[in-house]
């Protein structure tokens, strides 16, 4: 009785020029991350004392942080971290979940309850908290918040394949290839993926904002990615003491989080739910 | 969906995180199957606290001894001692299960780095943490449910449009840079509010103001989607035509209507609040379990690490029981024929 999942999608204001923009801003992101760095050609982590807290100029474009590094080079390196970071834990947490969700779907009986068990686990707990207990095992290496990340994105892969797998492996168009002797690599592909497709690409795209979050976060509160690495978290930290100095430093690494998240659930198109 | 990780609002219509209604047909089903995710959360802290502590570097029974009697008044005899009675010389497997059977007996042991019981730091944690929750919901009610309602009542309208494209920039600025920015403007710029700690009440209003915009980006939405609904239903019309006032018809059948998927929202949202939570504190230098658990995991104090991130996930749990509770009120269907709530 989903009165309110059967409502009529006419009447949903939709963001699709949003789409549009959210792909392009990717688009602009991930170049900006691949060649920006040597485009901007400054080390990340060079000091200079002398040149510390500078507005822009020509040799630093956005200007220079407390330490005088080039905060341009240093939002390009934060980028490229969280970029790949959120790439990495996206493809491994995919796979996996989607993998599981097929199989506990197609075979039934232990498999899918022993599946279902270890995705209700992992959700006993707010995914926050798994990853900082993850993070507190090895505290500053990026592995084990890609770990975390990873463990607590994958379930919503399976339980999404899972529910959909279900639906459509028993609809009578997948029997008669049964019947046909098609193989069951066929069937997921001709039957299964075009429907969860859309699904999966969706879970992606917020799966990537929310590690992307999750490693600024983590760095912000000094449990995640340490200083002297460039991360947008960590410049967060850095910069919050020098506001009155120069308040537009902090406002920097804000902004590129914000752009990123932003990016990532726009382009998922729609605006609230697909 | 991408509610239950971590702290961006659901955006796929898939059930998800620990809702487990579909099942909980009698109360006593919803205590067993909450129950049940409890006992799971305390084992999952109990073995990763574990893993922690094996993987600190250097001997266990030397720091706890330089703990418990001071760096300078430690010897090898007295680390001795405390590897006898600890058990520390036992194999691994042994100190697990000593470990979770202290859990199961709630002794929580005493901070590593402070000394102190853990147990009495979290009953100090634990009010500031719930009064923060308390004033994050207040706030996330209070922005959502006159801009849902307002949104609802005119789907497509200016209202409706605006909402839903502040709900969308909204949702991109995580909670603490979202704190960041109130404390720039608000705190620094405005001079209105403290910035930081925990003294009067006026500490509290930007802190739950962060954690209560990021909770009604979502939010509003979903009462705005759940207004609709209830506007566009038969029933709305039957009431109307049978002679009930608008204002009749709007308390007494579709706020109501409209209430149990707003309620049952706030459940799905509870992950999102805890770890909210969690970096709000931080952010805000708020006394709470978050802040307790980051310092904790900071200073590698991990008897408080297993203590707070055990508090936090039981008292998540709880949240949950409550609103399932709190659903099965809201609609007697849930009640009668083991049906549950309209998120079937």
């Amino acid at each position: 009785m989903s009165a309110h999942r059967a409502r009529p999608q006419a009447k949903r204001p939709s963001l699709d020029g949003g789409r549009i923009l959210g792909l392009t801003l990717l688009g602009l992101l991930t170049l900006a991350a691949v060649v920006g760095p040597d485009l901007v050609g400054q080390d990340p982590a060079r000091q200079s004392l002398l040149e510390a807290l500078q507005g822009p100029s020509g040799r630093h474009l956005l200007g220079t942080d407390h330490l005088g590094r080039d905060m341009a080079a240093r939002l390009l390196s934060g980028a490229q971290l969280s970029l790949f970071l959120a790439g990495l834990s996206t493809v491994t947490a995919a796979l996996p979940g989607t993998l599981l969700g097929i199989v506990a779907a197609w075979f039934g009986g232990w498999p899918d309850r022993l599946l279902t068990a270890f995705a209700d686990a992992v959700l006993a707990l707010p995914g926050l908290l798994l990853v900082l207990m993850l993070a507190a095992i090895s505290p500053g290496s990026w592995w084990a918040l890609y770990t975390g990340i990873s463990l607590t994105l994958w379930v919503e892969y399976f339980r999404y394949t899972r529910q959909r797998a279900r639906v459509v492996l028993a609809e009578p168009a997948v029997e008669a290839s049964q019947l046909l002797g098609i193989g069951p690599w066929m069937i997921v592909r001709r039957h299964l993926m075009p429907e969860i497709g859309p699904g999966i690409l969706t879970i992606a795209a917020f799966g990537a904002a929310t590690a992307v979050t999750a490693v600024a976060a983590l760095g912000f509160v000094s449990v995640g990615i340490r200083p002297p690495t460039a991360e947008w978290g960590v410049m967060m930290t850095e910069l919050l003491p020098y506001w009155r100095e120069s308040p537009f430093l902090i406002l920097q690494p804000v902004a590129c989080l914000f752009m990123t998240v932003l990016a990532l659930h726009l382009s998922v198109g729609g605006g609230v739910r697909p | 969906m991408s509610s239950s990780i971590l702290w961006r609002g659901p955006t796929v219509s898939v059930p998800f995180h620990g809702r487990t209604d579909e099942h909980s047909r009698t109360v006593i089903a919803a205590l067993a199957a909450r129950g049940l995710q409890a006992v799971l959360v305390a084992l999952i802290v109990g073995i990763f606290s574990f893993v922690m502590m094996q993987a600190l570097p250097g001997d266990a029974a030397y720091r706890i001894a330089a703990g418990r009697y001071g760096y300078d008044m430690m010897d090898a005899a007295s680390a001795e001692t405390v590897r006898a009675e600890l058990g520390l010389d036992q194999h691994w497997t042994a100190q697990l299960a000593d470990w979770i059977s202290a859990l199961a007996k709630f002794d929580l042991g005493r901070s590593l780095v402070y000394g102190t019981p853990v147990m009495d730091e979290i009953a100090v944690q634990l009010g500031h943490s719930l009064l923060l929750a308390a004033g994050a919901v207040l706030a996330s009610l209070l922005f959502a449910l006159p801009v849902g309602v307002a949104a609802g009542l005119r789907p497509g309208g200016l209202v409706d449009r605006a909402s839903l494209g502040l709900s969308v920039l909204l949702r991109a600025i995580p909670f603490f840079a979202l704190g960041i920015l109130l404390i720039l403007v608000f705190a620094i710029r405005l001079d209105l509010l403290p910035v930081a700690g925990f003294r009067g009440p006026e500490h509290l209003v930007l802190p739950s103001i962060t954690l209560g915009l990021g909770l009604a980006a979502v939010s509003s939405r979903v009462v705005r989607d759940a207004v609709t609904d209830a506007m566009a239903a038969e029933w709305q019309l039957f009431s109307r035509t049978k002679g009930l006032s608008t204002r009749l018809t709007m308390f007494r059948h579709v706020l109501r209507n409209a209430a149990l998927p707003v309620v049952a929202y706030v459940g799905v949202q509870l992950a999102y609040l805890i770890e909210g939570v969690v970096i709000v504190e931080t952010v805000f230098a708020w006394p709470g379990i978050g802040h307790a658990l980051v310092h904790a995991i900071f200073s590698r104090d991990i008897t408080m690490v297993q203590g707070t991130a055990l508090t936090l996930g039981l008292l998540y749990v709880a949240l949950n029981l409550c609103i399932d509770l709190a659903c099965r009120g809201i609609d007697p269907r849930t009640r009668a024929a083991g049906r549950t709530g309209p998120r079937s």
